[in-house]
């Protein structure tokens, strides 16, 4: 099959962008999108044109890498997929396809379709973690976990940090990537010592270096891993307790 | 070079506690005073870095993604082993250990896999601890399964996604450090370059992938988790990404490696559909515990699969293996595989493949059953072929997985190099010549939270370093070699492309040096590969600058090492005329086509030593001594 790409071509954050229209042919349906995208690459190599940066690694749809809004919606028509999982056989001859980098504040464009998402890492790094070091571990079974509240806690900890929901989003909110991580600790009885300091910390974060949510749903309609938005309500549920109960630790010396 | 495994002496049961009341330890007041590089954050890169810090060293971790949560120990589907005897069901560290030295068919240290057994417990916990969500049952303790044809259920999961869980779980550990400032994260940089002063890894070279900067990092040792080496073959299950270039380096700055030619190949992957394939995905070996796996009695037979009557296909595995039918190991799998393809019996557009039939586990148990058991499986095969494996059987081909060779490193993890560490898939390993399934998470997190913190505070509190500088020669050149390396790919502005070279190499290494090697071939490969080697140093077009995002030079790059690694793994292999595990020589078969080991001449680890450019490196070996577990021959009739 023929298609006709749209695709935003950047230089780097400061740099103005703007779309180029790329003919390709012979393509296969066999082939991921990604894999079209490479075989367009090859051929900008050979014309001494320069290929298009687009971020990707495992290529099975797990590690997060990939993203890209195809004709207006974050991975592509197929829901619950990542565009790498994408294959040819859902276009059709004639196509014309407009390929953009997720679009918010809080991702700068690197390069082409290839944006800067550190700033989920730093919500992670505000709280999304147990404390506990290595080695003060109990037996694993000497704390038993309700098999419902195990498989509603895996659910949320599917979550690939790929970043479409913030592209999704008419706010360019973290929601719901924050949300999942604060739902996947809570529901454990292991993340419950600080359950409310996390969602404090970790919202905190969120608000101040993404759109706050408003509740479009937008993010769940997009997810590869199809989380649902039920996890912002958990959210929403334990940042509101803690912001009204939270008391910080005071800490009072005289240990040594 | 002297190769000193440091196993303490004593009964194995005892040894790692031995080990680790003889090793120095750091005041935790004097740790902050220590700088650890670790290199990779996969499962042991994270889980190193994370605990590293945890102790009170100064950490600095490195990872070519934009993220350390994004490591290709992401994608590992089945579980994790560890012998917690949970289901009362016969199963002991002892056990573990001594399946784990089978299984790896007698070419891995003893004391290292009996320390890996015993520690396999306490990962479990740790995870557990950290909010892993591991599949429980109905009481809420945790549900276990049997894994890769092993006889207890000793394998811990979740869903078919535990190696996310349980890098995510080791990402958290990390980023709880990064917040608390004790680790700094270098994302989206690369190793290209180990730096060693008076004998000792005290940093490396890296480039920035966004802005090309080349710079130095000291310390006072460096640790590599930086995976294995599977992309020399082009197409694999690893992540576009994974490269060798790290333990490349190292070898070439004097790491010994151990095993090149121990590569694995998994038989139950999706088939390649054309030359554009940038990967292979895997699909979890549990799908045989249902599925038969099949081909038609005549060759190049195009009908479709429900048209080939019963009477006329052929369960090449059932009919060669009675006892364990569609179970025998990875291996022997793949190998009977390829036979039946190299027949002209394969199946699907290339040839490249064979059925793996769910019909018969369907009528008997019912398609609600099936979906329950492997439904996220079946979809994602629906997602990648879009053929419906309940109505028509999957096919599937072999694909490099796992390499189990790697840098050579002693009892303690470290390498040839002194203070220069190697964990998880990028050491030689625990595996000998084959791994088994749910062991590599095992290992990955073993070293990284409970060897390595040991073994790097021994080491930093017996060196005696002094202050490394920046300025110190060492540092210069390294700096200059991966200046002029990068410069030269940039300058050859030749006609070909940095893929279609490894797709070319990889096509060598598949055909020479893959499931089923000879004398001949690999001396064939060992002529191509230095000549496709010039022809890419002479023709290769690698667009763009140094100093800018640059993805053609990052794939050069690692290119680069992978024309030189391909070259030692097919001298390895030439060398080891013995077949054991993943590694079968022709030459060596049993009158009916099993491998066959030769305990005599090859009960040892290969570790070969670099010796400058255009110049043999140097074999040495380590003799392998089996006080425990006595070798025998692999039998799955």
């Amino acid at each position: 099959m023929r298609l006709t790409l749209h695709v935003w071509r950047q230089k780097d954050a400061q740099s103005p962008g703007r779309m180029v229209r790329y003919d390709v042919s012979d393509v296969n349906e066999h082939m991921s999108f990604l894999e079209m995208l490479d075989v367009l690459n090859e051929d900008l190599t050979l014309k001494g044109a320069d290929p298009i940066v687009f971020e990707h690694d495992c290529r099975e749809g797990i590690c997060g890498c990939c993203g890209i809004v195809i004709n207006g919606i974050a991975h592509g028509p197929l829901p619950g997929t990542t565009v790498c999982q994408l294959h040819m056989r859902h276009f059709k001859d004639g196509d014309e396809l407009y390929l953009e980098p997720w679009r918010a504040r809080a991702f700068p464009v690197i390069r082409d379709l290839m944006v800067d998402r550190a700033a989920l890492d730093r919500i992670m790094a505000a709280g999304g973690y147990i404390s506990v070091s290595t080695g003060s571990a109990p037996d694993a079974n000497a704390l038993p976990v309700p098999k419902d509240k195990a498989e509603i806690s895996m659910d949320a900890a599917a979550c690939i940090g790929c970043g479409a929901c913030v592209a999704a989003c008419p706010n360019a909110s973290a929601a719901l990537f924050t949300a999942a991580k604060i739902s996947h600790l809570g529901l454990l009885p292991q993340g419950q010592p600080e359950r409310m300091k996390r969602a404090l910390d970790m919202v905190a974060v969120l608000n101040e270096e993404f759109g706050g949510c408003t509740n479009a749903g937008e993010c769940e309609a997009v997810c590869p891993k199809t989380i649902s938005i039920e996890v912002i309500a958990r959210m929403n549920r334990d940042f509101l307790k803690s912001s009204w109960t939270y008391r910080p630790m005071v800490e009072k010396g005289g240990a040594g | 070079m002297q190769l000193e495994a440091k196993i303490p002496s004593g009964p194995i049961e005892k040894a790692w506690d031995k080990c680790r009341f003889e090793m120095k330890l750091v005041n935790p007041a004097n740790r902050r005073k220590y700088e650890v590089i670790v290199v990779g954050s996969g499962l042991a890169g994270a889980s190193a870095a994370a605990t590293l810090g945890e102790l009170g060293y100064n950490v600095k971790c490195f990872c070519y993604q934009d993220s350390a949560r994004r490591a290709h120990s992401i994608a590992a589907q089945g579980g994790i082993n560890a012998a917690k005897n949970y289901q009362n069901d016969g199963d002991s560290i002892y056990r573990l250990f001594f399946d784990t030295v089978k299984g790896g068919d007698f070419r891995s240290r003893e004391a290292n896999v009996y320390r890996l057994a015993q520690v396999s417990v306490d990962i479990i916990d740790q995870c557990v601890a950290q909010g892993v969500p591991f599949a429980r049952e109905y009481g809420g303790t945790l549900a276990n399964r049997s894994f890769g044809g092993a006889q207890v259920s000793r394998t811990f999961y979740a869903r078919g996604q535990t190696g996310q869980q349980l890098l995510i779980g080791a990402y958290q550990s990390l980023m709880r450090q990064v917040g608390a400032g004790r680790v700094k994260m270098y994302p989206r940089t690369e190793m290209l370059d180990l730096i060693v002063i008076d004998g000792r890894a005290r940093g490396i070279v890296t480039r920035d992938m966004v802005t090309g900067a080349i710079e130095t990092h000291l310390a006072d040792a460096v640790a590599l988790g930086t995976g294995g080496y599977g992309n020399v073959y082009y197409l694999s299950t690893n992540a576009t990404g994974c490269n060798g270039t790290a333990v490349w380096r190292a070898y070439k700055r004097g790491a010994a490696f151990g095993n090149p030619c121990f590569a694995q190949i998994h038989p139950t992957c999706i088939p390649m559909t054309g030359e554009y394939q940038s990967k292979l995905t895997l699909m979890s070996e549990s799908l045989r515990n249902d599925g038969r796996i099949w081909v038609s009695q005549k060759p190049a037979d195009k009908r479709p699969a429900g048209q080939i009557p019963e009477a006329e296909r052929d369960y090449f595995l059932e009919r060669r293996y009675p006892s364990f039918g569609n179970l025998v190991p990875r291996d022997v799998a793949s190998r009977n595989a390829k036979s039946v393809c190299d027949e002209g019996r394969g199946v699907g557009e290339t040839g490249l493949g064979v059925y793996l039939d769910f019909a018969d586990a369907i009528n008997r148990l019912g398609r609600h059953t099936i979906a329950e058991r492997y439904g996220n499986l079946f979809e994602m095969y629906e997602l990648i072929t879009g053929e419906d494996p309940y109505s028509v059987p999957m096919r599937i081909y072999p694909a490099i997985h796992y390499t189990m060779g790697g840098l050579w490193v002693d009892y303690k993890l470290m390498s040839t190099i002194p203070g220069l560490f190697v964990i998880g898939e990028a050491n030689f390993s625990d595996h000998g010549a084959n791994r088994l399934g749910a062991s590599a998470l095992m290992q990955g997190l073993a070293d990284g939270y409970f060897i390595l913190p040991y073994t790097v505070g021994d080491y930093l509190a017996t060196a005696s370093l002094e202050k490394a500088a920046e300025d110190h020669p060492a540092c210069r050149e390294a700096e200059q070699n991966v200046r002029s390396i990068t410069n030269r790919l940039l300058a050859v502005n030749g006609k070909r492309t940095v893929d279609s070279f490894h797709r070319e190499l990889g096509k060598i290494m598949w055909e020479q040096c893959g499931m089923s090697r000879n004398e001949a071939g690999l001396k064939k490969a060992l002529e191509q590969i230095p000549q496709l080697r010039e022809e890419f140093w002479q023709d290769v077009r690698v667009p763009g600058e140094g100093q800018e995002i640059n993805q053609s030079l990052e794939k050069a790059g690692r290119l680069a090492d992978f024309m030189e690694l391909a070259e030692l793994m097919c001298l390895d292999a030439l060398d080891r005329s013995e077949s054991c595990g993943g590694h079968f020589r022709e030459e060596s078969q049993t009158p009916d086509g099993e491998a066959l080991r030769d305990d005599e001449r090859f009960s040892y680890v290969a570790a070969w030593e670099h010796q400058g450019p255009d110049t043999k490196p140097v074999l040495h070996k380590e003799p392998l001594k089996f006080d425990y577990v006595i070798p025998s021959q692999r039998s799955y009739k």
